[in-house]
């Protein structure tokens, strides 16, 4: 087990190199005028260019550059906008509110999702698993900017049941709409994936033994069918954990959250590269620790894994 | 249009439950599929004493494994329904009782055994939760007085070092050792039944020997009645008191082991007898019985092996031949039994 | 052997192995020969059959059809300009001219919806078909090859695979197709489609990869091996066709994914623009005015939920179908 996870350890390290120097590439090396739109129409003073070049080694192979810029990041810094914000600070700032929605989404899409999936995988056919089958389908079909704008629109401002923006202190209870809109999409794969999974080992032989030892069918279903059926799914949840951490764009855009997404987005249409390469590399991170984890828990789950 | 009952004498005399253990009467199952309804059980009648061995004896497609199924009351509700007969136990007809008293039989009047332990128990858990389930959930006792009686149990069916394998999960055993767990977890409430649906049939040959030695003893020891479903006639003959041998959901020959062999009364028998292959018989073609087992979506007219049978002839293809007793605890259902059992 | 099932103990006749030895072939002629048999269909065949019987399958073929005709040929459903503006008519609502109405420039909104169709569908079908050939012939050449060249592959799908989608899609549109610059339709609808690319080949990639790496080891690849079959035969007529079917139920799936996503980018402002029209970006431009005229929101989100939703359904209909286990 432990050699396992080192081999995916070292596994990763190329990985989050490769990531983070695509991402530097797209921001950085693309032939224009990374000063195009910073300092208004009249172009940038000569000095300042001159400054920044020599702080961000601009003039010099974009292998160098990076390597700086990854140096950097060891040490803990990030750089600065070109407002002279410290880019780490608007990180630490925005971050925890991300992970306070990731984890609200994860919650509400974890229960609801398996909920459903769990009872229409038991009864199938029946006019829940139909419900279930129409109403997940829905959800995948709509774009969620679709849904967010209109439950904002219909429980915040039409309905006022909600407040339509969330509030700069980020409480947990407002974040109750934003985090069913961001885990819409989630949700409803779930619904299907635990249906699915528990349907197909309904059928399994391990079920048809545990009724041949005459146990309860609570317990059959309960223990033997469960356990199974929801390795898949709760697999699935991790990795949304890391894709959810990963910024919520639209969400937070529509709902006024400042979170990592909003930042990010910010800064590109800003031009800000330091911003977006270091919010980028903190994503990157993240997401590939995750992928870790979930392997992990994989093997927890299920042992064939861990001892075969 | 029912099949007659084979036997001792006793049980026709007096027409009552004459206290059998486990007999299943004029069973009938149908699938209902998309393609029609396949009539896969078709009044097969059979019965197990205490401390006697029954092989069902078939191919696949003779509805050997549907009947035990029927019988544990696992068989897979839509699209498969029971549309006729008894199945009783200790006299009571379990077909009308109600979910939790079939429930209650489960385990600890009758138990199973299927033919792979490695689907056939739970991937996630380890077997000493699984074995102890039964004392624990049916039998209410402690977690570590059923830990105690589940390394019994691997002791009973010889697995080494039960105390340490215990704590293993199934994957972790071989073949052979996990149809031995198996049969310890079916065991564990001591029941008066065991059906064993091909319990070899994926192993090896030498673990095969291993494993049906092991539930003749047990069978012995506790005076089981056991049914045992196979198509392997080598199996059979070792280890079966009387064999009942089916196709096309119907039992086409019953009689105890010497007799069968000996003296088959059926056509079908004969074709089996006939294409084991002998050592003494080196270089000469392998025999067969022609054609292949009919679609049970449509079950051919009349005797239902008359197409594959050397001997048919028009009163096979119109009428279907009751299961008739053909001399002292035998029955065959052919029109030419007599001339069968003569050698002809 | 495991428990019989209804398909096993049905079809045990048509080439269905007897387990006791030496049962022949059925002789074509027997003496008392059972009814006629179908012929046997295999993988595509029995499909298709299954798919012809589902009302669902039919539903949303059907609606897929029509969306490539609106896309194909939108003159046949308006006669209408659909960049023609009368300002004094904007914001109308829904009248017997304009079946849904006016846009804020006055434009037919039934008009602008049939043609963005094509902008819509078409980006999306050839994202979907770039990103099934791509991620499809790198899978099949990394789980083919297997040792080094598969661990490399396996890398650069992970390396790409690590940028969430909605930001790379945002870095890689912003940065070669900066608002402000004038780029022609042609040259925005391919950006957008390399983008979609570039961030989805490697699941592609990875569905192809896991199908032939257990392909690999079947009898029929030995078999063809044997015969001296080499690698591009194998690959070729016995692998892909094997392989074919999980790749497939996702490319139409993703299909659907992919108009919204479209929509998605257009509503960020990094997607398809003006004077491309499509449905995200006529979603786009009714963000301001949803609280009066919410139905300029309304039309083109019921087509996109309407679009997707026929692909979505399509996609679990075939993968119903192409299912062993649900058989």
């Amino acid at each position: 087990m432990g050699r396992y996870v080192l081999r995916r350890l070292l596994q990763l390290i190329p990985v989050f190199f490769g990531t983070t120097f695509l991402i530097y590439c797209l921001v950085w090396a693309v032939p224009g005028d990374p000063f195009a739109s910073k300092c208004g129409e009249r172009g940038c003073p000569d000095s300042y260019v001159q400054l920044m070049t020599e702080k961000y080694h601009l003039d010099q192979s974009v292998f160098v550059q990076y390597y700086h810029y990854m140096l950097n990041l060891l040490h803990g810094d990030f750089g600065e906008t070109y407002g002279g914000v410290q880019i780490s600070s608007l990180i630490s700032e925005a971050y925890p509110n991300t992970v306070k929605l990731a984890i609200v989404a994860l919650i509400i899409e974890g229960v609801i999702g398996l909920t459903a999936g769990v009872l229409s995988g038991l009864r199938r056919n029946g006019f829940l698993d139909n419900l279930v089958l129409v109403s997940t389908l829905f959800l995948i079909a709509l774009p969620i900017f679709v849904t967010g704008f209109v439950l904002q629109w219909l429980l915040g401002v039409q309905w006022g049941i909600v407040s339509p923006t969330v509030s700069s202190d980020v409480p947990f209870n407002e974040l109750i709409l934003p985090g069913f809109v961001l885990g819409s999409l989630s949700m409803a794969y779930i619904a299907r994936l635990a249906r699915t999974s528990i349907a197909e080992n309904r059928r399994g032989d391990y079920v048809r033994t545990a009724i041949a030892k005459g146990l309860p069918m609570r317990r059959v279903v309960g223990i033997h069918l469960l356990r199974n059926s929801l390795i898949p799914v709760v697999t699935y949840l991790g990795t949304d954990l890391g894709a959810l951490m990963g910024g919520a764009i639209i969400t937070e855009g529509i709902f006024g959250i400042n979170g990592i997404g909003r930042q990010v987005y910010q800064a590109i249409v800003t031009k800000e590269g330091a911003t977006v390469v270091g919010i980028v590399v903190i994503l990157v991170m993240v997401y590939l620790l995750m992928n870790l984890v979930v392997d992990i828990l994989y093997a927890v789950l299920d042992p064939r894994i861990r001892y075969g | 249009m029912s099949n007659l009952t084979v036997s001792e004498p006793e049980s026709q005399a007096q027409g009552q439950p004459t206290g059998r253990l486990l007999e299943v009467e004029d069973l009938r199952v149908e699938f209902r599929t998309q393609d029609g309804v396949a009539k896969v059980i078709n009044g097969v009648t059979y019965h197990v004493n205490a401390g006697e061995t029954l092989a069902v004896l078939g191919e696949s497609g003779s509805g050997k494994s549907v009947t035990a199924q029927s019988i544990m009351g696992i068989l897979d509700t839509p699209p498969g329904f029971v549309t006729g007969g008894q199945i009783r136990f200790h006299g009571d007809d379990m077909l009308k009782m109600d979910a939790e008293e079939r429930r209650k039989i489960r385990g600890h009047g009758i138990a199973m055994v299927f033919q792979d332990a490695l689907s056939a128990l739970n991937p996630v858990y380890r077997i000493g939760f699984q074995i102890g389930e039964q004392f624990r959930i049916r039998q209410g006792m402690s977690r570590k007085d059923a830990k105690q009686r589940s390394i019994e149990m691997l002791d009973q069916v010889k697995i080494p070092h039960a105390r340490q394998r215990i704590n293993d999960y199934p994957h972790q055993f071989s073949g052979g050792m996990r149809q031995r767990v198996m049969i310890a977890m079916s065991l564990a409430l001591d029941p008066e039944v065991l059906i064993a649906d091909e319990p070899t049939t994926a192993l090896v040959v030498t673990v095969q020997a291993q494993i049906m030695d092991l539930l003749a003893e047990l069978q012995r020891e506790r005076q089981m009645g056991m049914i045992l479903i196979t198509h392997d006639l080598g199996v059979v003959a070792d280890v079966a008191d009387r064999i009942a041998v089916m196709y096309a959901g119907r039992i086409v020959e019953e009689a105890n082991v010497y007799d069968l062999y000996a003296q088959p009364a059926h056509p079908y028998t004969v074709g089996l007898l006939n294409s084991i292959p002998r050592l003494d018989e080196k270089g000469q073609e392998l025999r067969t019985i022609k054609g292949l087992p009919p679609s049970l979506l449509k079950i051919p007219s009349g005797c239902p092996f008359h197409p594959r049978c050397p001997r048919a002839q028009q009163i096979c293809v119109d009428e279907v031949p009751a299961l008739r007793q053909v001399g002292p605890h035998r029955a065959s259902a052919c029109h030419f039994a007599e001339e069968v059992m003569a050698g002809g | 052997m495991g428990d019989p099932t209804v398909s096993s103990m049905v079809t045990a006749a048509p080439g269905g192995a007897s387990t006791i030895a030496g049962i022949e072939e059925p002789v074509s002629s027997g003496a008392a020969a059972p009814e006629r048999r179908d012929k046997p269909r295999g993988l595509w065949g029995d499909a298709w059959r299954d798919l012809r019987r589902k009302p669902l399958f039919w539903i949303s073929a059907t609606i897929i059809l029509l969306l490539l005709a609106m896309a194909a040929f939108p003159g046949l459903f308006t006669s209408v300009d659909p960049t023609h503006g009368d300002l004094s008519r904007s914001r109308e609502g829904p009248s017997a001219d304009a079946w849904f109405g006016y846009d804020v420039q006055g434009q037919d909104v039934f008009a602008r919806i049939i043609y963005g169709t094509r902008a819509s569908i078409v980006v999306s079908i050839l994202a979907t078909v770039g990103t099934a050939l791509i991620g499809g012939a790198i899978g099949v050449l990394g789980g083919f090859r297997g040792g080094w060249a598969d661990a490399l592959l396996s890398r650069i799908a992970d390396i790409f695979f690590g940028l969430p989608f909605l930001l790379g899609a945002i870095v890689i549109l912003f940065t070669f197709n900066t608002p402000g610059s004038n780029k022609s339709t042609l040259n925005i609808e391919l950006l957008v489609v390399t983008a979609l690319v570039v961030l989805s080949w490697p699941l592609s990639m990875r569905i192809m990869r896991s199908s032939v790496l257990s392909a690999k080891h079947a009898d029929y690849v030995l078999a063809a091996r044997a015969l001296g079959a080499g690698s591009g035969r194998i690959i070729f007529r016995h692998l892909i066709p094997n392989c074919l079917a999980p790749l497939l139920v996702y490319s139409t799936i993703l299909i659907g994914s992919f108009i919204g996503a479209e929509a998605t980018l257009a509503y960020l402002g990094v997607g398809l623009r003006s004077p491309v029209i499509s449905w995200g970006i006529m979603i786009a431009d009714s963000q301001e005015y949803i609280r009066v005229s919410p139905q300029l929101l309304l039309f083109p989100a019921s087509f996109v939920v309407i679009a997707v939703l026929s692909f979505v359904t399509l996609g679990e209909a075939v993968r119903e179908a192409l299912d062993p286990k649900l058989r």
